[in-house]
Formats: structure tokens, C-alpha cells, sequence
């Protein structure tokens, strides 16, 4: 093996993978915050009596989840322009990437909403609250304390999927670490800096929600 | 404006089902204003099921409901029976106050916020105001100490005296008692028991369920007894108790310990 | 509209590079699942029952591997495998990648079980005689199983879906293909949304195999 080891190219691309590291910061929080909402309104509609929200939501559900991101973020991107939506590549992906958590979190969300015992719901009726007040103040609050764990999980991974965006050439961090290794041949280097990002933020991450999740916890 | 002529709580010939099965077979039941009454029966009589449909968790299918004089959750428009919009029925069931079996707190809120969620948000209170409501039931109940505590950190006891002064912050006319005690250990009973009490001796109308028969005893003005989805014997705790006309009142007696 | 009939001819047309396309799709889909979980029971294995020295590499290439995206993986091993002395193929750089991936989910996975087993079932074991080996096969990977079949179903759909990722470096998978016919008929949303399609239903039915794997091997 004849490679000598050699970072300095990496180092002085550093403030480029840092920039990347930002946006895909930036994408996955906003990303995930139009997919929490998108995910509680489909988990309200999967437990909703009317029969055709159940359907809806659970066929959005079933077709996200099912279909690789890839396709999905290339389908937006590409196929939509055909039929007169124009998307610039950073809306295109965020949308996707919505739309994909949305998916998901309905499900941590459904579960989370059926572990609520009813009587809560009817101690809120009890004292006069409308139905959507019960949700606001009581259920949603409940219910997202008690998701949090598996929320936590979501938001690693649905950031881990920003690197999709490379696909489309949204310069986040996965795509500047191409762009090194294309121009300086740093291969090995290149990756494992860029490894080790993802890994140290995903660390981080993982740190600060615990963090939340100690301090919201309903078993003080 | 309320006549005190009419009855606090009215129940006529209400009728309600659980798909095919026929519960409460028309149940005519008047409470006037302080009256203290509990219903008792063995499981399946329908007790909760007529408490809960006072306070319209539970929906009935025929007869009426009427609380100082209004006909609560439905009415009659051109001869057809229509369920009120959810507004109105919100509103209605805040004249009303529920204390549940299983407390039914809301595990992420303290004791006082708990009993200041109604107030502002129903009642549209300002902050202070509502404090100033809460501080005060909660001392009334005797856990002013505990007020920011949550749920997690009260025994059962305490989370269901919370519980009755979360309904009683409400200003209700009226107060249900769904089985207060049955999810509560034998020793945390009696303080929850003596916040009834005090309340009743106070003036409070209520309309109780409950398995404690001394206790009902000792507060009732009036004891209802169901059986079948029937009331089968109605009048003050002494008569029924010492002297029951009905023969499954009797075996009822017989069977609960007192 | 219109241009139906022209897709199904289109289609027609295509058949045999969707058709290959697909077929390398399953190839390194099953190849990667294979050999990921063999790798990943033999991890999970070292990580609950060995001693530290064999526990320390498997919880590293664990950690280090889930904290990495798997696409920057793809690109790693693709980019990586030259300079470490390697000529891959394409095909096996992103299979080796999908590969190292399974495996260390997997290690999580029959970790996550094995733990969740009773100490109880381990002392019985040994009490009538058992070996190790015999123990594990007898009693505790069956009850192991019970936990283990439902994730594992889940992550091989993920690498199904993550074998999309291979197009980007030139594997002629099923995206590719479909990307390829595109170039050739403009027909950009039809034919995403069939590589959409035939995903889905690959990974519709891996779910639904893996539902009826749990249903037989579930206790009465």
C-alpha cells in the first residue's frame, strides 16, 4: 500500500465541511420540525374514527416508508418540474425530508397518543375543556414527554439522512467531503475526518436530548 | 335566571344503550339544591354509567337531562332530537365538576396548575386571579404545601384530594363523585373521605357513586339503589339501610359489609 | 394523458435493463443481509457474552458504523478501497459497504435480545448439563429470535432502500437503471415513479414475509 497519510489538504478544506456540517445541521431541524408537525397531524388522523383519514394516513405512511429516500428526494426534484412544480434543490429537499420523517414520527407519535389513558381525556371534557384545548394542554404534552426517547432516535437519524442531499448537490457536509477527495485525492483522509464529524455530532446530539429528556421527565 | 323551585339535577325517564344492550331502562331522578345522594348497586346496575352521562361522557339515546332548568347535550328542534355542538357542551359540562376513580391528574402539570387549567383556560381567568382560586381549594383540600408538586410525587390520596379541588375550583353547581376511593389504599381512604364530607357539610350538591357504604351512610341525604339499569328503592341512608323494601336491596346489604 | 400508451411501450422497451437493474438490486441486497447478519450475530454474540478484549473491536465497528451515515459509508469504501491496496468493482465496494452496515445493526439487535433474556434461562440451561453452544442453540437464540425477527425484517428493508445509494457510484441497480432509461425517453416522472413502485412493493413483501416468519415463530 503505497499511501502516505497526509491531512493538510483536509484541514485547510476544514471551514468548507464545517459549512456543510451547519447546513445539514440547519436542514435536519427544520426538516424535522415541519415533520413533527406533519407527523402529529397523521397520527391524530390514523386514530381518527372517520374511516378515510385512517386510510389516508396510513397509506402516506406505508409509501414513505417503504420507498428508499433517494428515490423520493430525485422524484421531487426531477419528476415534479414535469408536471409544473419547480423547486429550487435546498426547498425540494427539505420538503422530502419532511414528508420522510413525517412518515416516521406518525408512528412514534400513534404510539405514544395510545398510551395515554383515556381518563385523562375525560378529566379534561370534566372540567370544560374543548376537544382541541384537551390536545393542546394535555395530551400533546404527555404524549411528546413520553416519546421523547424514541424522538431522540428520529432526530439522529433523520440527520444522519441529510447526507442524501449530496445527491442533489446541496453543498452540506457529505457533498464538501466529495468535493475534497475529487480535488486533493485525500481519500482516506478526507472520509475519515468526515466520519468522524458525523459520529462526534450524532454524539453530541445524543448528549443534549438525554439532557432534555432528564430535566421533562414525569418521573422526578 | 334560576327559579328555586326547579330541581338542581333532573332525570327524566332516561334511556340509554351499549350498542344492542340496553343499560339505564328509564331512570327518573331529581336532586334539589345541597341534596347529598349516592347510588349504590353491584357492578353492571349502571351507577357510573347514569353519573357520567350527567356530565355527558357518556351519551344516552333517550329521555332528558336538566341542570337548573337547561336540557343538557341535546335538544328538540322540529320534533328531532339533535346532539348540541361541542361548544355548548363544553360549556355545560363546566357547570358541572367530576372527581374520577383514578384521579385522572394531568401527570405534567403541578397540583396547583392542575387546579388553575380550568380557570384560565375555560373560565378565562387572568393568571393572578386563578392563583389566588387555586392557593385557595388546595388549602381547603390541605395540601397548600404540595402545590408544585406533580402527581409523580403525591400518594393517591393526596393526587385524588387534588383531583376534587381541580373540579371544585370550577364553581360547579353540581359535583360527581365516580368511586373516589376504590383505586386508593385502605389507609389513604379516610382523608379523602373527610374532604367529601366537609364539602357536603358546606352545602355542596353532589351526586355520588361509591362502594363505602358507612360513608355513604353517614353523608347522604338520600341513597339510590340500581339494580339492572333500574333504580329499585330510593330514600334517606336510615330507611334503606334498616329497613329495605326490596328484596335484592336486601340481598345487596346482605352481601357488602358495613 | 396521452403519453400512457407511449410509457407502456417505453416500458416494453426497457425491460431488460429494469429487469437487470433489479436483479443486482436483489444481488446486493441478499449479499449484503447475508453477510451482515452473519457478522452482526457473531458481534452481538462477543458483545453479550464476551470478555472485553473481543467486546472492545465489535463496540467500536458498532459505534463507528451506526454514527455514520450510511451513504458517506458507500462513498468511503468506494473511494477508500484503491488507496488501502483493494480493486473493487464498484458493485463490491457499495455491497461491502451495505455489508459492514447490516452488520453492525444487526450486532445491536441480537445484543438488545439476548440481554433482554431472563438470567434464569442461562442457570437452567447450564443446570441440566447444557454446553455453551448447546445452550445457545437450544434455548437461548430460539427465545432470542422471538425479539430479534421484527428489527431484523426492519433493517433489511433499510438496506434494500440503502442499495439505492450504490447508483451514485455507478452500480447499475435499479435507480440507476431507471435514471438511465429516463436519459434515453425523458419520461422522468413515469419511470421514478415506478422504480418508486417496484421498491415499495420489494419492500411491502419483505415486511410482510417477516410478519409471517414472527407469526410461526411466536409462542402459542
Amino acid at each position: 500500500m503505497n499511501y502516505t497519510l497526509n491531512f493538510a489538504p483536509v484541514w485547510q478544506n476544514l471551514d468548507h465541511l464545517l459549512a456543510g456540517l451547519a447546513l445539514g445541521l440547519q436542514l435536519a431541524l427544520v426538516g424535522i420540525a415541519i415533520g413533527c408537525l406533519i407527523g402529529l397531524a397523521t397520527a391524530f388522523a390514523l386514530l381518527s374514527p372517520v374511516r378515510a383519514l385512517r386510510w389516508l394516513a396510513a397509506g402516506y405512511v406505508t409509501l414513505v416508508r417503504n420507498t428508499p429516500i433517494l428515490v423520493l428526494i430525485l422524484l421531487l426534484y426531477f419528476a415534479l418540474p414535469s408536471i409544473g412544480i419547480r423547486l429550487d434543490k435546498l426547498s425540494s429537499f427539505l420538503i422530502t425530508l419532511a414528508l420522510y420523517a413525517g412518515a416516521y414520527l406518525a408512528e412514534v407519535f400513534r404510539g405514544g397518543l395510545m398510551a395515554i389513558p383515556k381518563g385523562q381525556r375525560e378529566a379534561g371534557l370534566a372540567i370544560g375543556l374543548r376537544e382541541w384545548q384537551i390536545k393542546a394542554y394535555v395530551i400533546i404534552p404527555v404524549m411528546l414527554r413520553n416519546v421523547l426517547p424514541s424522538l431522540s432516535n428520529s432526530f439522529i437519524s433523520l440527520f444522519k439522512d441529510t447526507s442524501l442531499a449530496a445527491a442533489i448537490a446541496v453543498p452540506e457536509l457529505t457533498y464538501q467531503a466529495r468535493k475534497i477527495n475529487l480535488e486533493s485525492y485525500r481519500v482516506i483522509e478526507t472520509w475519515l475526518v468526515t466520519s468522524a464529524l458525523y459520529i462526534l455530532t450524532c454524539y453530541v446530539i445524543a448528549l443534549l436530548l438525554r439532557q432534555l429528556e432528564r430535566r421533562l421527565s414525569l418521573t422526578r | 335566571m334560576t327559579d328555586s323551585n326547579v330541581p338542581l339535577l333532573s332525570i327524566d325517564d332516561l334511556h340509554k344503550s351499549f350498542g344492542t344492550v340496553e343499560v339505564l331502562k328509564g331512570i327518573d331522578l331529581s336532586l334539589d339544591r345541597g341534596d347529598v345522594v349516592t347510588l349504590i348497586g353491584s357492578s353492571g346496575s349502571g351507577k357510573t354509567t347514569l353519573l357520567r352521562c350527567v356530565n355527558l361522557l357518556e351519551d344516552f339515546q333517550g329521555g332528558s337531562i336538566r341542570l337548573a332548568g337547561e336540557a343538557i347535550g341535546y335538544r328538540e328542534e322540529g320534533g328531532r332530537r339533535q346532539r348540541l355542538p361541542e361548544r355548548e357542551i363544553a360549556r355545560q359540562r363546566s357547570l358541572t365538576g367530576m372527581a374520577f376513580q383514578q384521579f385522572n391528574l394531568f401527570p405534567h402539570l403541578t397540583a396547583l396548575e392542575n387546579v388553575t387549567l380550568g380557570l384560565r383556560k375555560v373560565k378565562k381567568m387572568g393568571k393572578d386571579e386563578a392563583v389566588a382560586i387555586g392557593e385557595q381549594w388546595l388549602r381547603r383540600v390541605g395540601l397548600i404545601e404540595r402545590r408544585d408538586y406533580h402527581p409523580g410525587q403525591l400518594s393517591g390520596g393526596q393526587q385524588q384530594r387534588v383531583a376534587i379541588a381541580r373540579a371544585i375550583a370550577m364553581n360547579p353547581s353540581l359535583m360527581l363523585f365516580d368511586e373516589p376511593t376504590s383505586a386508593l389504599d385502605p389507609e389513604l381512604v379516610g382523608e379523602v373521605l373527610a374532604v367529601i364530607k366537609d364539602l357536603a357539610q358546606d352545602g355542596m350538591t353532589m351526586l355520588l357513586v361509591t362502594h363505602e357504604m358507612r360513608f355513604a351512610y353517614e353523608v347522604s341525604d338520600r341513597i339510590v339503589f340500581m339494580s339492572q339499569g333500574r333504580i329499585e328503592e330510593q330514600g334517606p341512608p336510615r330507611e334503606l339501610f334498616e329497613r329495605p323494601r326490596s328484596t335484592r336491596l336486601a340481598e345487596f346489604l346482605g352481601r357488602t359489609s358495613f | 394523458m396521452y403519453e400512457a400508451p407511449s410509457w407502456f411501450l417505453e416500458l416494453w422497451n426497457a425491460r431488460q435493463t429494469l429487469a437487470a437493474g433489479f436483479a443486482t438490486t436483489l444481488a446486493c441486497s441478499v449479499l449484503a443481509v447475508l453477510g451482515g447478519t452473519l457478522l452482526g450475530t457473531l458481534g452481538g454474540l462477543a458483545l453479550t457474552y464476551g470478555r472485553w478484549p473481543l467486546r472492545l473491536p465489535f463496540r467500536v465497528y458498532s459505534d463507528l458504523i451506526r454514527g455514520t451515515p450510511v451513504f458517506v459509508l458507500v462513498l468511503a469504501c468506494y473511494y477508500m478501497a484503491p488507496a488501502l491496496g483493494l480493486r473493487p468493482t464498484p458493485f463490491q465496494a457499495g455491497t461491502a459497504a451495505l455489508l459492514l452496515f447490516c452488520g453492525s445493526h444487526v450486532a445491536e439487535i441480537v445484543r438488545g435480545a439476548l440481554q433482554a433474556i431472563p438470567r434464569g434461562q442461562h442457570e437452567a440451561a447450564k443446570a441440566i448439563g447444557l454446553t455453551f453452544a448447546q445452550s445457545l442453540k437450544e434455548v437461548l437464540l430460539p427465545q432470542a429470535l422471538r425479539q430479534i425477527l421484527p428489527t431484523w425484517v426492519n433493517a433489511s428493508t433499510e438496506i434494500v432502500k440503502a442499495s439505492t445509494l450504490l447508483s451514485v457510484i455507478g452500480v447499475a441497480e435499479l435507480l440507476l437503471s431507471s435514471q438511465q432509461v429516463i436519459a434515453r425517453t425523458f419520461m422522468t416522472l413515469q419511470f421514478y415513479l415506478f422504480a418508486g413502485l417496484l421498491f415499495f412493493l420489494i419492500n411491502f413483501a419483505i415486511e410482510r414475509l417477516g410478519r409471517y416468519l414472527e407469526k410461526r415463530v411466536t409462542l402459542p
